[in-house]
């Protein structure tokens, strides 16, 4: 497909009609940038205090834009953190020690706890004005995209291949020729997948932290999320169901104009030595390449970017690789020193901030609330796997069945599962039933996707060979599961569980406090707690939950899913 | 760079490459290593692996600071990968999401050449080495011996004077393999190569007598240079020439030809006999060689180039696979020829259960390691072992991966002698237990 060279004839430069559509979609993007821009710049925060939402389904479009704006502009940072963070921390030994297990505990943590910070933080940066909030609802989706692109990145630099780095380094090419040369395009295909999982991930962060209370600082950016929030305020059935139509268009957009596109691009950069059965062009790539005139200005876009990443940038630093030079144990020990000062500083901060307000009962509180929701994700895991694993392996084993299932199985992964919540919540108020139990599966329901098709890929990647062998031997029934297809899909389940159970924790707390009208639905948990004492602007004790929702949440992956995994992968693959 | 330098290209002094142990002496890859490399002469670094000849090619093209010793190009001391050196890869090392063309200007662009200048030179290195045409190709869509012709393109373009090649056709298959060594020395007959002298390293003796001047034969564990030796014949070089073919045996000799120093310091310097790393080879190869070498037409005697061809190995290959049944008491390495023992004959004529026995016993007789783990297991009360405290020693006498191989050498060989079984997931060797025991 890279083959494909339209010869440069003057028949081609006319314009067709993949010019008028690729003419629409640009002028769109421009348009909607535009009136973004207006929106945002120096608006005084009251402003919006005084602008309600509106829930005419005609401002939807707008509010629709906004949202995905502020996705676009956490991306961009999270880009930028990825490039120099993970940058850092595999160049520089002494960095690599502190940064990394930053990076894994960041991951950890649940992002909407950071709420309570990031706003305050913002607001006092931007006295009075939606700069501030924005700024906050961008870090919130940021939180929830950058950590595992950067940790991907991470990964890729220290794997890189040593003969093409020797290449780079015996050619002489400077630190920035081989940042673009080699660094990004090796790391480029696990990137630009985690940089999916992000925004799958972030599309939940967008809606809720455009609605926020804290404390007495309450704002409502305009944006889906608000609209939610400003229906679910006014029993609005209607406009809830307009709200989940039009995340549904623009999820479906960002998916066939975005992320299709980039994933079939980025195939160029996997690290393999044979070709690969090309998967059919994505139209809009088709579109980019076939156009003449988007073609021209793809090409002055590359042409400019490689005229950049030729700059030879810090060229001449020593490239000679001496195995007998010991590290300083001076500059190391100073090192120690500095880190170990501040981490000392940073838990006496804690101690003295958490103290001032809470006894250690509290902290009794915390930790039982962490074991509800903790019993909640377990049983819920564990009714995910019960129904997902039987019919994703069913799905998998059929190969036109798995082509429909698993784009949508991805697609309904991207889908904001906070914008489904309304609907059980009515439900729950309408029949009078134990919010405690059945606000539960509200936790579960935007990550579950990820057990199913991570199984389905998992079934579907299962050697042929191996499904003649045991149809031949007529293997079936139990023990076919048991020996045969069970652990066939257990790594690829528990990449699938990991995750689900991850966002499970994250999603607490917005899924076990619900409100319909003045109505307000708890189900007690650690998710709970966070939530409310957000909402009451009780610092102390957001800091207290979020720390221990940390901890389990480290505990459950250190304890539970990580050596699962390496046993998985250990025992289910050859050599 | 000074022009009116006269004198050898590169000098190596002393060289000396080894790896600093915490807990025991120093691993020496490289020892009192000397080289000088004349204007217009191919030199082959010819060794078996681990001994050392890659380890020095990185020194020469200064990618790698020596231990110690004294290294000039030019006439000046290296510091860092030089101007005028340029390196072409065994994995070729191409950049799978850059086209032929960009690949091959990625030296230049590192020079900061201009885009003119730049096009120019990358067309008149692609037509050079034929191929003309896959410009906008990408390495995968190419076969082997195509991408290895991008990689001496992408060293030729930038001018150098020196050319490093790292086995550059071991990755090939014959007839390419042959086909690429043919058009090289072609171009450098017709003084086509922009380049003034050439190293190479190989570890295969037909490739290192065909295409070189002068081959520095390496010794391994550390590596030294045994010998050095000229290359009469005038090219093109034919194969089957009588004198050719000599050359090759006497190298299998000299390759072969125990070094005597080593002999006498083994016992002293190792009184546990942990220090010897041991050839990953299979139990099934073992058998199958030894078979052969017992049937017609070999009768218990192999010439080791002969045998080499008749099976399609490599020296590099054949080589450690003669040691070890050496080691095991299988066979003995003579001048060039593997002869099995009255031990390798019984084997050979033995059946499954029967051999079995006979390795169990050559086993615990000649490798240390071995007797070692089934001592501890025996001493143990529970009969288990575990596999790290082997490790750990191991790894103070060499490298972590050889000390892993090593290790994963004597999993299979004791499993296969039913010495013991070791149990992967807890990392710890047991006791073999037998089956009417446990049912």
């Amino acid at each position: 497909m890279t083959n494909y060279t339209p010869p440069a004839l003057a028949g081609r430069r006319l314009p067709n009609r993949w010019d008028g559509v690729a003419l629409l979609l640009v002028m769109g993007l421009l348009i909607g940038l535009v009136d973004v821009g207006r929106g945002t710049i120096a608006t005084p925060i009251a402003a919006i205090q005084n602008t309600p939402i509106h829930l005419d389904p005609s401002y939807l479009p707008y509010y629709a834009l906004r949202s995905t704006a502020r996705m676009f502009a956490a991306l961009f940072f999270s880009f930028t953190f990825t490039f120099t963070y993970a940058t850092l921390a595999a160049k520089s030994r002494r960095a690599g020690m502190v940064l990394i297990p930053i990076l894994d505990i960041l991951q950890s943590v649940p992002i909407l706890g950071f709420l309570t910070f990031t706003v305050t933080f913002f607001m006092a940066l931007f006295p009075g004005q939606v700069m501030g909030a924005e700024l906050a609802a961008v870090f919130v989706i940021f939180t929830s995209q950058a950590w595992n692109m950067a940790f991907s990145f991470y990964q890729a630099l220290t794997t890189l291949p040593t003969d093409l780095q020797e290449v780079a380094r015996s050619f002489r090419l400077s630190p920035w020729q081989k940042f673009w040369r080699l660094d990004v395009p090796f790391a480029m295909p696990g990137l630009i997948w985690n940089t999916m999982l992000s925004m799958s991930g972030g599309w939940f962060f967008v809606v809720a932290s455009e609605a926020v209370t804290v404390g007495n600082t309450t704002f409502a950016l305009p944006g889906i999320g608000s609209y939610v929030a400003t229906a679910l305020a006014q029993r609005n059935v209607a406009a809830i169901g307009y709200a989940i139509v039009a995340m549904l268009v623009v999820i479906l957009l960002y998916d066939q104009l975005i992320f299709r596109p980039l994933v079939a691009w980025s195939g160029k950069f996997r690290f393999e030595t044979t070709a690969s059965v090309s998967a059919p062009e994505p139209w809009m790539l088709k579109l980019l390449r076939r156009t003449a005139v988007l073609r021209a200005i793809g090409d002055a876009v590359s042409a400019a970017l490689e005229a950049v990443f030729r700059l030879r940038l810090g060229a001449g630093v020593r490239v000679q690789i001496d195995e007998n030079r010991e590290p300083s144990r001076i500059v190391d020990g100073v090192w120690f020193g500095v880190i170990a000062l501040v981490a000392a500083y940073a838990g006496w901060r804690i101690v003295d901030f958490v103290a001032a307000s809470l006894q250690w009962h509290d902290l009794g509180t915390a930790v039982l609330m962490g074991a509800y929701t903790m019993t909640r994700v377990i049983v819920l895991m564990s009714v995910a796997a019960v129904v997902w694993v039987p019919i994703g392996v069913w799905i998998g084993l059929r190969p036109g069945a798995t082509r429909i299932a698993q784009p949508i199985a991805q697609f309904l992964a991207a889908f904001p599962a906070n914008l489904l919540f309304p609907p059980v919540v009515i439900a729950i108020v309408y029949f009078h039933v134990n919010a405690s139990i059945w606000l539960s599966p509200l936790m579960l329901i935007g990550t579950q996707w990820y057990v199913l098709f991570n199984v389905i890929a998992g079934a579907a990647a299962f050697p042929g060979d191996m499904k003649e062998a045991v149809a031949n031997f007529r293997v079936r029934g139990w023990l076919w599961w048991r020996k045969v297809m069970i652990p066939g899909i257990l790594p690829y389940f528990i990449t699938g569980a990991l995750t689900a159970s991850g966002g499970a924790w994250n999603a607490s707390i917005v899924a076990e406090v619900a409100s319909w009208g003045n109505k307000k639905l708890v189900a007690q948990g650690l998710g709970a707690y966070i939530a409310q004492a957000t909402n009451n602007g009780d610092t102390a004790r957001v800091v207290l939950g979020v720390v221990v929702m940390s901890v389990f949440v480290i505990v459950f992956n250190r304890i539970l899913w990580r050596p699962l995994y390496a046993y998985a992968t250990r025992r289910t693959t050859l050599g | 760079m000074d022009q009116n330098y006269e004198g050898p290209l590169l000098t190596v002094r002393n060289c000396r490459q080894s790896y600093h142990k915490e807990a025991s002496a120093d691993l020496v890859v490289l020892d009192d290593v000397e080289l000088t490399l004349e204007e217009g002469e191919i030199v082959g670094l010819l060794g078996r692996s681990g001994s050392g000849k890659s380890t020095l090619l990185r020194i020469v093209s200064g990618l790698l600071k020596p231990t110690a010793g004294e290294v000039k190009w030019r006439g000046k001391e290296l510091r860092g990968p030089a101007e005028g050196v340029a390196m072409v890869f065994q994995s070729f090392a191409l950049f799978p999401w850059l086209t032929v063309q960009e690949n091959v200007e990625l030296g230049l662009e590192a020079l900061g050449v201009r885009k003119d200048e730049r096009e120019e030179r990358t067309e008149a290195a692609i037509d050079l080495i034929g191929l003309g045409g896959y410009d906008t190709a990408y390495p995968k869509e190419l076969s082997g011996g195509m991408r290895q012709r991008v990689g001496l393109a992408r060293a030729l373009v930038v001018h150098p004077d020196l050319l490093l090649m790292d086995e550059p056709f071991s990755a090939l298959d014959v007839l390419t393999a042959e086909t690429l060594r043919t058009d090289l020395i072609d171009l450098w007959m017709d003084k086509k190569l922009p380049v003034k002298s050439i190293l190479i390293v190989t570890h295969n003796i037909e490739e290192a007598v065909l295409l070189c001047d002068r081959i520095l034969v390496f010794s391994s564990n550390p590596g030294r240079v045994a010998h050095e030796l000229r290359v009469p014949f005038a090219h093109p070089r034919n194969r089957f020439d009588p004198a050719f073919r000599q050359l090759v045996d006497d190298i299998y000799g000299i390759m072969t030809r125990r070094a005597p120093k080593e002999v006498q310091a083994a016992p002293a310097a190792v009184p546990t006999g942990f220090a010897t790393p041991l050839h990953p080879v299979g139990t099934n190869l073992m058998s199958g060689l030894i078979e052969t070498l017992h049937n017609p037409p070999y009768d218990g005697r192999a010439d080791l180039p002969a045998l080499a061809a008749a099976l399609q190995y490599e020296a590099d290959e054949l080589l450690p696979l003669g040691e070890t049944l050496g080691m095991l008491g299988f066979a003995v390495l003579e001048e060039g020829d593997l002869i099995l023992t009255e031990t390798g004959r019984k084997f050979a004529e033995s059946e499954t259960e029967d051999r079995k026995v006979i390795f169990a016993a050559q086993l615990r007789a000649h490798v240390p390691l071995i007797s070692a783990i089934t001592t501890v297991i025996n001493q143990r009360s529970n009969h288990r072992a575990s596999a790290v405290r082997f490790r750990d020693e191991l790894e103070d006498h060499m490298s972590p991966e050889y000390a892993e191989e090593t290790l994963r050498t004597v999993i299979a060989w004791g499993r296969y002698a039913e010495l013991f079984e070791y149990d992967e997931e807890a990392q710890q060797f047991g006791l073999e237990e037998e089956d009417d025991e446990t049912s």
